[in-house]
């Protein structure tokens, strides 16, 4: 820790007498933070702690097993790049988070403030449940008069404090003239308070104060499992997003320097290195290679780029490395345009009312009407208010949606929680349930159903000599080709030639002499070829004519069978692709997809989800781009791979945590699993009102019923929910 | 019946001592890091003098 310094002209004298230190800034601390997807153990923690500790200029470093992630408090001085090896020199795989991405995540607030509700509110039920046995099992008189008055005395606070989410949430659904579920339970609460309170004064026989305050320990017990859930969810894409540090190299006066990209300019100058993505739009002022578009426009096909080629954020330098003079920076980056077109078609979304809202929307008016026609009708009766008001209580508490509130919290998490152990996160409240109703399935090709990685298809056409001196200038590449044609090749036993001088000519390809011959390894147009339809390298040996290696994209891992699954399912399989026709026709033949659509714009996409919606489909869209981003949102329920743009996880609904396709298939059936136990639960609720309200209109039902029909319909429902894990 | 008057202030006051511990568990950061914590208490490290 940094002390801070104490100015020289102090006031006091004890304070002159100090030695005097010039004034200058207190040095920041700054907090690192670390991914360590490897940890697992106590050995790992203890290592991992001491390597970090034994840095110079870390003041102290945490680790948390839970989120597999270390906090780092350092000097400024330190940076994550710096510690990412001491790491991974101990064996453990690191990456750098984002700390203001996670910053959410540390003061869960909303979280802990919740679960001291639910302990109070449970601490208080069990208290005044014990006063109640004793009530319910005779005692009487005097001794059940204390007993009311303690438990007056403790339910009044304990509601006051725990039933406050409650009370906002009706206050401002009333305020704008609105019913939702919390009115009927606030209203219970109160009503059981008043008339218990009343009874007891007049030293009655009947008080409601646990029922009262067990309905609140249940309905705080949902709202905290829909929490975790949700927090859950959030914390894990933050740390997709916190993985991508957002940071650029800005060249000042011929020297790099490391800022966030939120700090660059229009006119800076951007240094990217090979294998960097673009930070903003620009222009190349120097340097030559070959740009990836395909996050952006779903090509495959790299891009020839010199100086004078505009650039957009997101797209990938493969080869050299480039300077970029900025164009548009934050907001105005063509990424960012992108986010307009994904709000028009997300206000579609917003239509949809979940199980739980229509529940409600039939369930609070039918409540208030009931027990006000039960308090009318005894009123009538027997004219007597007391007995009334007792009656309209127990109706209220009796078919206080408890149940409910619990039967969609309970099946979501035990859903989610199992889609998470197979790698699937769910972001969105209601995409279990919009998963479930979906029956067609549209995929984007680029990134999705494919790798991004390029795959060799022809090694088995040339001679092994060529095989040969392409493996040697092959070796000397970092390019997408030329490490797949590297890898073909070995894996064939192919030893490389000796080619001398070979050279990386950045945006070309690899250059070198061969038995006094010059051959090359590169782009058509350099090796003296025609550029073909196909993503190819072409091979030029002296004055021969070039020969070309051709590559497809290979299949992302479980493609093939989730789609299978998917059409086998009854589902409707579509493939829109930014892709050239030829790319797209070979892949949807491989998968067996016959509805296919190619070159299509990132508003093609999007209209052509919106067509089918309004035909009547409930779409699914998978997809990782850019382009796919406007879909994505325009889709009934959305999902994207990690490895897609941060836009486009945005934008989705589900996000595919690992590699693997298969779990999608999988996914829609244990949303259709879930959505089945949900509505069951709201008929076990059902079935426990349409037994227990009778009894209370007529006046029969005592708090011991109460409180049985509660407890029972509340771990029933539970218990249910509990059987999709 | 007069035990009544020791029994509940009693069962009150030992509840209450559970619900206090449990909140300062809950504002002392105790259940951010549960697993963790768990094999932290089994490491030797720190058993021949204490953590500085």
């Amino acid at each position: 820790m940094t002390a801070q310094m104490r100015p020289g002209t102090a006031a006091c004298p004890g304070c002159i007498a100090a030695p005097a230190e010039p004034v200058r800034p207190v040095p920041q601390d700054v907090q690192i933070a670390l991914s360590l997807p490897g940890i697992h153990c106590s050995a790992c923690i203890a290592t991992v702690e001491r390597e970090l500790n034994a840095c110079p200029g870390v003041d102290s470093a945490r680790v948390n097993l839970t989120l597999k992630r270390a906090m780092v408090q350092a000097g400024p001085e330190v940076r994550a790049a710096d510690l990412i090896p001491v790491l991974e020199r101990a064996g453990f795989e690191a990456h750098e988070l984002d700390p203001g991405a996670l910053s959410a995540t540390q003061s869960d607030k909303a979280g802990r403030d919740l679960l001291m509700r639910l302990a109070v509110a449970g601490f208080a039920s069990m208290n005044v449940m014990l006063l109640s046995v004793s009530v319910w099992s005779g005692a009487s008189d005097a001794t059940r008069d204390m007993f009311h008055w303690i438990s007056a005395a403790i339910a009044f606070p304990a509601i006051a404090f725990s039933a406050q989410p409650f009370f906002v949430n009706a206050w401002s659904a009333l305020r704008v003239r609105r019913l939702n579920m919390d009115v009927p339970i606030v209203l219970a609460i109160l009503l059981a308070l008043v008339t218990s309170l009343w009874e007891t004064t007049l030293s009655g026989e009947h008080a409601y104060f646990d029922a009262a305050l067990t309905l609140t320990f249940f309905l705080l017990a949902g709202r905290y499992l829909d929490y975790r859930t949700r927090a859950v969810a959030r914390s894990a894409a933050e740390e997709l997003a916190a993985l991508e540090v957002p940071r650029a190299m800005r060249l000042v006066d011929g020297r790099e320097e490391e800022v966030a990209v939120a700090a660059l300019v229009v006119g800076d100058l951007i240094r990217v290195r090979p294998g960097g993505r673009m930070p903003v739009d620009g222009e190349i002022v120097m340097g030559r290679s070959e740009l990836d578009r395909s996050l952006l426009t779903g090509e495959t096909l790299p891009v020839f780029a010199e100086p004078g080629l505009a650039v957009s954020a997101g797209e990938v330098n493969l080869t050299g490395p480039l300077t970029i003079r900025a164009t548009a920076v934050g907001q105005d980056t063509s990424l960012h345009r992108m986010a307009d077109l994904v709000a028009i078609a997300e206000s579609g979304r917003s239509r949809y009312t979940s199980l739980a809202d229509s529940a409600a929307k039939l369930y609070a008016p039918g409540v208030h009407i009931l027990s006000a026609l039960s308090f009318l009708g005894w009123l009538l009766y027997s004219g007597d208010i007391r007995t009334a008001l007792n009656i309209a209580a127990a109706v209220l508490i009796i078919t206080c949606p408890c149940a409910l509130g619990l039967a969609v919290p309970a099946v979501t998490t035990a859903a989610s929680g199992r889609l998470f152990r197979k790698g699937m996160l769910i972001k969105h409240a209601t995409a279990l349930e919009r998963l479930a109703e979906v029956d067609t399935v549209v995929f984007d090709k680029t990134g999705t159903l494919t790798a991004g990685t390029p795959e060799l298809t022809n090694l088995g056409d040339h001679p092994r000599a060529d095989l040969e001196i392409a493996l040697a200038l092959a070796e000397a590449s970092s390019h997408p080709l030329s490490v797949s044609l590297t890898n073909a090749a070995r894996e064939a036993g192919i030893r490389p030639a000796k080619v001398t001088d070979v050279v990386e000519v950045p945006g070309f390809g690899a250059e070198g002499q061969y038995r006094g011959q010059r051959v090359r390894l590169g782009r058509a147009a350099w090796t003296g070829a025609e550029q073909g339809r196909q993503t190819a390298a072409w091979l030029a040996i002296g004055d021969r004519a070039p020969a070309a290696f051709l590559f497809s994209d290979a299949l992302r891992p479980g493609a093939a069978e989730a789609v299978t699954a998917l059409r086998q399912a009854g589902k409707q399989v579509l493939l829109i692709s930014g892709d050239t026709q030829a790319a797209v026709a070979e892949l949807a033949a491989r998968l067996g997809i016959e509805d296919w659509v190619a070159e299509a714009l990132p508003q093609d996409k999007a209209a052509r989800v919106q067509a089918l919606t309004d035909a009547g489909r409930k779409v699914l869209m998978v997809g990782d781009g850019l382009n796919d981003t406007a879909a994505l949102a325009a889709a009934h329920v959305s999902i994207s791979p990690a490895s897609a743009l941060d836009a486009a996880r945005v934008a989705s609904d589900i996000v595919l945590l690992g590699t693997d396709l298969s779990p999608i298939a999988d996914a829609c059936d244990t949303a259709a699993k879930a959505t089945r136990r949900i509505r069951e639960n709201f008929q076990i609720a059902t079935v426990y009102n349409v037994i227990a309200v009778p009894l209370a209109v007529a006046g029969l039902c005592s708090p011991l019923i109460a409180a049985l029909a509660m407890s029972t319909s509340s771990i029933t429902v539970s218990l249910n929910a509990l059987r999709l894990r | 019946m007069e035990v009544l008057a020791y029994l509940i202030p009693i069962s009150l006051l030992l509840g209450g001592i559970g619900l206090a511990a449990f909140i300062y568990t809950v504002r002392s950061n105790q259940y951010d890091d549960p697993e963790g914590d768990a094999r932290r208490i089994l490491s030797n490290q720190w058993d021949d003098k204490p953590k500085p």
